[in-house]
């Protein structure tokens, strides 16, 4: 599946959800699914400020792929981090970047999120962005 | 007679839904929402005298003069200061206490001197006094407390030493509710010549504040968290003191003659007072505690005493709950976190109930160290809330219990 199949298979999976109460059951559904990063990479370099959670993002490439790994203390946010993750990881930095990430706003998570938690994925999106970019 | 019903419909806001709910607003320590009285003295102000205040020549400005020295005294009154000349009016909490620590430190502050804050403060009363003691070389220290909130005081007696310039306590934790001993604290410390400034912005909204009681030299509160609007601060400080510190801010207004040479400047509180005021906030501050003193603090007290019973048999018989602090005397600010349940992720959820709490470390990162905490949910209550409302976030909690479960 390329980037947009995934996201229209997420916003698919979102749409069927009657109320914000299923849409947080299912983020922490997924949240408690995401592979926990190993304490030695929870570090301060892999930290991202300004989210109200700890978020550490460890990024590389594997054959030419973008690897990612997430974490957060919160579940919520583990959640968004393992949707993220089916969307960017190993994928292709130039499909990544001819693509436009529309997954949170078609879910309606972008508006659903506190706006406190909406900045701090912005601010997650934007550092995978930038790496990204230099290892296109 | 304190009826709470009626109370609440003063605050247009309360009747409001957040998500479809009925508004629950506990995240009063953050800010308080204000009675219609506040706002329609900020629109009457607007609306038919707005002029810039002091040295005006036409009749508005004298209004506005008026009002803004008349909300001068209002405040002394509401803390029962001596002089109306040592309230100062700031943009909150936060500028007061950088006022004193910059201008004080200045006057006072040297190599080798010694600070002492507590352990349990906003980060305001601790940054401000970092960055005057690595000024001066000064270095801070700060006042441990035990595990149910209360401050370990008997250390304080021999932290204080020939070389300790001020000590700064918050009157209220505004994480654990906590009521510090302050005017104990202030008699101790003047035992060894020393200043104490006291950071009322979690207390002022809860209880009769006496700075002529406590004997502080300085005090500190918002005016957001008394129901008026943000931006507007006091700054208390005795009169010996205020003579003595040179000014904070240079500008217009708090100068007696300006040459090129040398200017010199006005007496307090003026001298404190550079630029243009925010008289519109020093009406609305008026105006706020003209509506506390219509309600009377005592009967505030008497109803949030009988909220804070409650939310403490509500947490108490709570499983899955961590209560933070437990001190024999507190204002109604709780924080809490279920186990396992990352605290912004209750937050998240009772937020779609319509039930507004805040969570994270609440500007008191040395306060969570010592819970070993990355941060917690905290629920503050004001004299508009009621036991309904606390019975609408316990069954949230357990709602976001069983969300996680």
């Amino acid at each position: 599946m390329d980037i947009v199949e995934i996201q229209n298979e997420i916003v698919a999976e979102f749409s069927v959800l009657d109320d914000w109460f299923d849409v947080y059951e299912h983020l922490i559904e997924l949240g408690r699914g995401l592979d926990a990063l190993s304490p030695e990479h929870r570090t301060e370099d892999n930290a991202i400020p300004g989210c109200q959670s700890n978020v550490w993002l460890r990024m590389g490439m594997e054959n030419g792929t973008l690897k990612l790994e997430a974490d957060s203390d919160a579940l919520i946010t583990r959640g968004i981090l393992s949707l993220l993750l089916r969307v960017m990881d190993g994928t292709r930095p130039e499909e990544i970047m001819d693509s436009e990430l529309f997954f949170l706003d078609e879910t309606g998570l972008s508006t659903n999120l506190s706006p406190s938690r909406s900045d701090g994925v912005k601010n997650i999106i934007n550092t995978i962005m930038g790496f990204v970019r230099n290892h296109k | 007679m304190f009826d709470v019903e009626r109370v609440r419909e003063d605050f247009p806001i309360l009747s409001s839904e957040v998500h479809g709910r009925p508004l629950v607003y506990f995240d009063n320590s953050a800010t308080s929402q204000k009675p219609r009285c506040v706002i329609e003295a900020v629109t009457d102000l607007y609306t038919n005298h707005n002029s810039n205040i002091h040295r005006g020549v036409h009749e508005l400005s004298g209004r506005c003069s008026a009002a803004y020295e008349d909300a001068r005294s209002k405040v002394r009154g509401f803390i029962n200061a001596p002089r109306d000349e040592e309230v100062i009016f700031t943009r909150g909490t936060t500028e007061s206490i950088n006022l004193v620590a910059q201008s004080f430190a200045s006057a006072y502050l040297e190599r080798g001197d010694e600070v002492i804050v507590t352990d349990m403060e906003h980060h305001s009363n601790i940054v401000p006094w970092q960055m005057a003691c690595e000024r001066s070389g000064a270095s801070l220290r700060s006042m441990p407390f035990d595990d149910d909130g209360n401050l370990e005081t008997h250390l304080l007696e021999e932290m204080l030493n020939p070389r300790t310039r001020m000590v700064a306590v918050s009157h209220v934790s505004n994480v654990l509710g906590t009521v510090n001993p302050v005017k104990d604290i202030a008699s101790l410390a003047h035992e060894h010549d020393v200043p104490l400034l006291v950071d009322a912005a979690q207390s002022a909204p809860h209880m009769k504040v006496d700075v002529q009681d406590i004997d502080c030299d300085f005090l500190a509160f918002s005016g957001h968290k008394v129901h008026a609007e943000t931006g507007i601060g006091v700054l208390y400080g005795k009169s010996e003191w205020l003579e003595d510190m040179p000014p904070y801010q240079g500008g217009g207004g708090m100068v007696g003659i300006v040459k090129m040479g040398g200017t010199t400047y006005a007496e307090p509180p003026l001298k404190f007072e550079a630029g243009t005021p925010n008289y519109v906030g020093a009406v609305s501050l008026s105006a706020a505690l003209d509506y506390i003193a219509s309600l009377g603090m005592e009967n505030v007290a008497k109803h949030e005493a009988v909220l804070t019973e409650h939310m403490l048999e509500s947490l108490a018989g709570f499983e899955g709950l961590t209560l933070y602090g437990n001190a024999p005397l507190r204002c109604p600010v709780f924080s809490f976190n279920l186990d396992g349940i990352h605290h912004y992720d209750a937050g998240q959820i009772l937020d779609k109930m319509g039930i507004a709490v805040r969570t994270g470390t609440h500007c008191a990162e040395p306060l969570m160290d010592h819970y070993g905490i990355t941060g917690n949910v905290r629920a503050s209550l004001a004299m508009y809330n009621t036991v309904e409302e606390i019975d609408i976030l316990a069954e949230g909690l357990r709602k976001v219990q069983g969300l996680f479960a």
